[in-house]
């Protein structure tokens, strides 16, 4: 494998490495409880995905089904404690939703939920500075960007991938507004 | 019973275990590879060859129930989606560790071979004589120039990309066209070359990766996927699946054997040669042997000395070749994850097309020359450029369509490269066998007990300043140094335990790899290892073994075996 690599863990645009991801600590063990997620959270989470990675010109996170990949990573990959605040989590964002808007995240409408969404993006990253545990909403954020750029339609739509590039070219002349290329 | 007699027997099908397989068969004796992992047959069974991220459901990264069934694995990033299936099960496997001791190890055909990091260099003249000149350890029973035409000989074959330089440190090789630098690194090795008046280099990596095909040996040259270590389609890395066990199979003299676990080299007292092995079925637990002229042990480095100390032990309590008092001793590992990183101004209308298995290599400077330190030996770096992606930060960007845009396009181009350090070979940094604990098999497991000493410590410190230094002087901004987690072992390039050296009073093995008090037993994967180098050692188990080959069915012919 390429070891070079290995100098940066995956960051996930939220200044902080996946959570879930590999890690250098000893991990929790599975606990006996399930830890499912019903329909309607996958929905939650689709609209918050697509809060952040909206559909533009280009596919977005529903389009990519981050929210069902977000519930089926938590499961798999998070230890029993952090799957806990990402749970945890969602039920504050729909008290937060109902105390500030007076109804259900999945009500509001897209100017409310990205104003609901840029206030916790600032609170999430305040905490990182000052908090041990992470902000649910820093978990959900980096889900979200992982999940969609590693999705086939981020990687193919948005980003650009080729399978088989047969060839390497190291000074290949850019055009600013090109996509990036989803692996390197 | 069939008949179970060969001229001879290699354990082990990795990168060495395949060369020997390939030599002696091309030499005419009929040959038994054993194995004691499953069969991994080239292309057919590489399943995961032609996957994408997307195609993993958790995107190739480990599960909590992975974690638990690997933890020896999850402790680094060879725990992973896409490598399950290729590492050994650590339930029915277990070592115990004195110290913290990472093992990654891969028990099927082609072994290590098909997820290996595939640099490729040459130890040096300096290398092979240092143990010597600063009295550490014992001398290697060989020179540079002993070896030199066994390199020539397994890179023709191997095929390996890289470039001619002139280097002392790090001989010059039969190279295929390298696989290039980007416009940056290009950029920055001039600024290093200029700096250091010549005296420090940033160079193509040299990697087992063809550039050019070889149709005689069926291999398409690279298609720049960057997925090797899933076993490649194409044959355009070296393994023993695409390159040695073909040419074994080929001549009609070799038998491999799957899930043969070796027990025990078979000891003739009166002859004082080896008679054969005796094997483990891995799936019925029957108990064979095998008989052959020559034995071959390939089974990688603790495991090939875990056979000699299971052999022959009516005779020498500690095992075959326990006599020098050194079996076990001196494990050597590379250490690493000491580095810098930082960003390249500039650029922004390049970019790169294709994915490189490659980067670059700066060889070692250090104790070179005039370019002395306190620590003994030195290290090398590896590294390479790239525009940062999807992942970066971009703090002044939250959510929404900005973000995505912004993420979707190329950062700025960064750089960043880690130290791979020498490690001494110490009699106490060492491997026993321990009886109380068992594997699924009811044979006794290793105990692990390694550490870094002071020497190793000195050198991780200046791993990290000299990475800094360096890229400061390539043009580099916000130079980082790093140093990241780091265990013996974790370098994958676990070494010695049955050094070869000139005296049976000190050392396992002869100037050709033969076993003192066992001549018809050759060991040539890294259990030699008199030393370690800073240089990746694969390359040098390859010459090791045909060398040590050639001599073995001359000394077969001359009847001195």
């Amino acid at each position: 494998m390429n070891r070079r690599e290995l100098l940066k863990m995956i960051s996930v645009a939220t200044g902080t490495a996946l959570i879930g991801g590999h890690s250098l600590v000893a991990f929790s063990a599975l606990d006996e409880s399930e830890h499912d997620f019903s329909a309607q959270d996958i929905r939650r989470l689709d609209e918050l995905a697509e809060t952040i990675i909206p559909r533009t010109d280009t596919p977005g996170a529903k389009d990519a089904e981050v929210g069902a990949f977000m519930t089926q990573f938590v499961s798999a990959c998070y230890s029993a404690q952090e799957r806990t605040l990402f749970q945890h989590g969602l039920a504050q964002l729909e008290a937060r939703s109902r105390a500030e808007y007076g109804q259900e995240f999945l009500a509001l409408d897209e100017p409310q939920r990205r104003a609901l969404v840029d206030a916790l993006d600032r609170e999430a990253r305040l905490q990182m500075d000052s908090a041990s545990d992470p902000h649910y909403f820093t978990m959900m954020k980096q889900l979200t960007l992982f999940g969609f750029f590693t999705s086939e339609v981020g990687a193919t739509q948005v980003l650009r991938y080729e399978a088989v590039p047969g060839r390497y070219d190291g000074c290949a002349p850019y055009e600013e507004g090109e996509p990036a290329w989803a692996t390197t | 019973m069939a008949n179970n007699h060969y001229d001879a027997i290699v354990v082990g099908s990795g990168i060495s275990g395949g060369w020997a397989a390939k030599e002696l068969t091309e030499k005419g004796l009929k040959v038994l590879l054993l194995e004691r992992g499953r069969n991994i047959e080239h292309v057919k069974d590489y399943t995961n060859a032609s996957k994408e991220v997307w195609d993993y459901p958790h995107r190739d990264q480990a599960t909590q129930e992975m974690k638990e069934k690997f933890p020896v694995l999850s402790r680094d990033y060879a725990l992973n989606e896409s490598t399950m299936g290729l590492w050994a099960d650590e339930q029915a496997n277990p070592y115990v560790e004195e110290k913290r001791f990472d093992w990654f190890r891969g028990y099927h055909v082609g072994g290590r071979s098909l997820m290996w990091g595939r640099q490729s260099y040459r130890l040096s003249p300096m290398d092979f004589e240092a143990n010597q000149r600063e009295g550490i350890a014992i001398d290697w029973p060989i020179r540079y120039e002993d070896l030199a035409p066994w390199y020539d000989y397994v890179e023709r074959f191997a095929g390996i990309a890289g470039t001619r330089e002139g280097l002392e440190v790090l001989p010059d090789g039969e190279f295929l066209p390298p696989i290039e630098l980007n416009c940056v690194e290009k950029d920055v090795a001039q600024r290093i070359e200029a700096a250091f008046d010549g005296q420090r280099h940033l160079i193509h990596s040299r990697v087992a990766n063809i550039t050019q095909a070889k149709p005689e040996q069926n291999r398409v040259d690279c298609q720049y996927r960057n997925k090797c270590w899933l076993g490649c389609p194409y044959g355009a890395y070296f393994s023993t699946q695409s390159a040695t066990l073909p040419a074994a199979m080929n001549t009609g003299n070799l038998t491999l054997r799957p899930f043969s676990i070796v027990t025990q080299v078979l000891y003739d007292k009166d002859r004082k040669r080896a008679r054969g092995v005796e094997v483990i079925d891995a799936e019925n637990h029957q108990t064979y042997e095998y008989t052959a002229d020559l034995v071959f042990l390939n089974a990688s480095t603790f495991n090939s000395t875990w056979i000699l100390m299971n052999s022959a032990t009516d005779i020498w309590e500690g095992g075959l070749g326990s006599s020098s008092g050194e079996l076990g001793h001196n494990v050597m590992d590379h250490h690493f994850r000491c580095g810098a990183s930082g960003d390249i101004e500039g650029y922004l209308d390049k970019y790169y097309f294709g994915r490189r298995p490659a980067g670059f290599y700066i060889p070692r400077f250090r104790n070179v020359g005039d370019q002395r330190r306190d620590y003994a030996r030195g290290f090398g770096y590896q590294g390479a450029a790239s525009r940062q992606g999807w992942d970066r930060e971009i703090a002044e960007l939250n959510v929404g369509a900005e973000l995505k845009q912004a993420l979707s396009q190329p950062g700025g181009w960064t750089i960043g490269m880690t130290g791979f350090g020498e490690m001494l070979p110490y009699h106490d940094n060492r491997i026993a066998l321990d009886h109380s604990v068992r594997d699924k098999w009811g044979l006794p497991v290793l105990s692990v007990d390694v550490e870094l000493k002071q020497n190793e410590r000195d050198m991780r410190k200046d791993m990290i300043q000299d990475a800094v230094e360096l890229l400061e002087a390539g043009g580099v901004q916000n130079v980082k140094g790093e140093e990241g987690d780091y265990a013996p072992g974790m370098g994958i390039h676990e070494m010695g335990t049955a050094r070869m050296g000139r005296d049976p009073h000190t050392s396992v093995l002869n100037a050709y790899n033969q076993v003192w008090d066992a001549p018809n037993v050759f060991v040539t994967d890294g259990a030699c290892m008199t030393s370690s180098s800073c240089v990746n050692p694969s390359l040098t188990y390859m010459a090791l073994t045909a060398r040590a080959v050639d001599h073995a069915v001359a000394e077969l012919k001359r009847g001195n075996l």
